[in-house]
């Protein structure tokens, strides 16, 4: 498994992610609660910077990638912790109704949208993390 | 993602990049397009209440207006502390008063602001004493005085209710039964099950809104007083 590969499994995550996330606004008419937009900050530029890093492969991607990852995976980590129950929602000004804490699907008993989020972000972190160790080999 | 073919030399790793990443993205396309197509065939007429969802649109507990025999009935959901409800609310009474007797609202609550719960607990009290109306229209009309930054106080909405008659111990009493909770928590799920995200939200004969706007809900009760005639 070369550095490239590496890379190309994160992007590989955060173009599904994306795309994802656009088929559940724009396909299911799910309307995204600010937390969710954050997310989305963070996730859709890695689509783009992190194909952009492969052809031709530039080591630095992977830094630019880390520095969108890891804020949306504090962000994402932050969502699940509310969706959870640990933290309350007290900070929200979701004018159209949305409450962060709301659930709108539940895959198989514990698959929420916000815990794809956070196993994206994860993935994403790893892998860029291995790719790193990798290529300063 | 097809992986090339053995045979071929390892020459150029940049071949086989290029092949899995254009491969990579024309599957994520495909499969976006396709679960496009899928989902939006197995959603027909999205102008359409769900036939399935028409009962979730008229509970027996709502509050309405005007004769049970009218052939247009318009559900409204609405916040107490929303302005665009309150805004509203003459301007239904208006479509109603053109076409009478043609018309019956249909009141459905969506709390969405933070505190709104206990002022509709407030109207569904008032409404055991027989003044639903007059506090609902109370209420409405001094909206700047008990929801200031959009959240709503119903500490502060009692003095616009006095002089309507009402015997607030009593009121205080019944805004905490647990029929009243039952009302909101009923018409909080209908809410989410029709998708109802924004207030005030209206279904004309269980038609909901192509877009916001007054002249839209107007062209809606326009057509359906003209199917009925």
């Amino acid at each position: 498994m070369t550095a490239w590969h590496l890379v190309f499994g994160a992007w590989l995550v955060a173009a599904t992610s994306t795309l994802g996330a656009l088929f559940l606004s724009d396909v299911m008419q799910l309307p995204p609660c600010s937390l969710c937009w954050y997310q989305r900050i963070f996730m859709f530029p890695m689509a783009i910077v992190l194909a952009l890093g492969l052809f031709p492969f530039d080591r630095r991607v992977i830094r630019y990638g880390l520095a969108l990852a890891i804020p949306g995976w504090l962000v994402a980590g932050f969502h699940q912790l509310l969706v959870a129950g640990v933290i309350p929602e007290s900070l929200e000004p979701c004018r159209q109704g949305i409450p962060c804490s709301e659930i709108s699907i539940q895959w198989m008993g514990f698959i929420t949208i916000p815990t794809l989020s956070l196993a994206a972000f994860t993935a994403v972190v790893v892998l860029l993390a291995a790719a790193r160790a990798r290529s300063s080999e | 993602m097809k992986k090339p073919a053995k045979t071929q030399p390892k020459k150029k790793s940049g071949t086989n990049q290029n092949t899995l990443f254009i491969g990579a993205i024309a599957v994520l396309l495909l499969a976006f397009i396709g679960g496009k197509y899928f989902y939006s065939s197995s959603q027909t007429g999205a102008t359409e209440t769900d036939p399935a969802l028409m009962s979730t649109l008229v509970r027996p507990h709502a509050m309405t207006l005007g004769p049970s025999t009218a052939p247009v009935v318009i559900v409204e959901f609405f916040d107490p502390a929303c302005e665009t409800c309150a805004a509203f609310y003459p301007l239904v009474k208006e479509l109603m008063a053109a076409s009478p007797d043609k018309i019956k609202l249909v009141l459905r609550y969506a709390p969405f602001h933070r505190g709104s719960d206990a002022v509709v607990a407030a109207i569904e009290a008032a409404r055991r004493q027989g003044k639903y109306w007059q506090a609902l229209e109370a209420l409405l009309k001094s909206q700047h005085g008990w929801a200031p930054n959009h959240t709503a106080q119903m500490d502060l909405a009692w003095p616009f209710l006095e002089g309507l008659g009402l015997d607030f111990a009593q009121m205080r009493k019944d805004m905490a039964s647990p029929e009243i909770a039952q009302i909101i928590a009923q018409d909080l799920a209908d809410v989410r099950a029709l998708g109802v995200t924004k207030t005030p939200e209206y279904f004309v004969n269980g038609k909901p809104l192509p877009s916001f706007g007054y002249e839209q809900l107007k062209a809606l009760v326009d057509e359906a007083l003209a199917k009925a005639r």
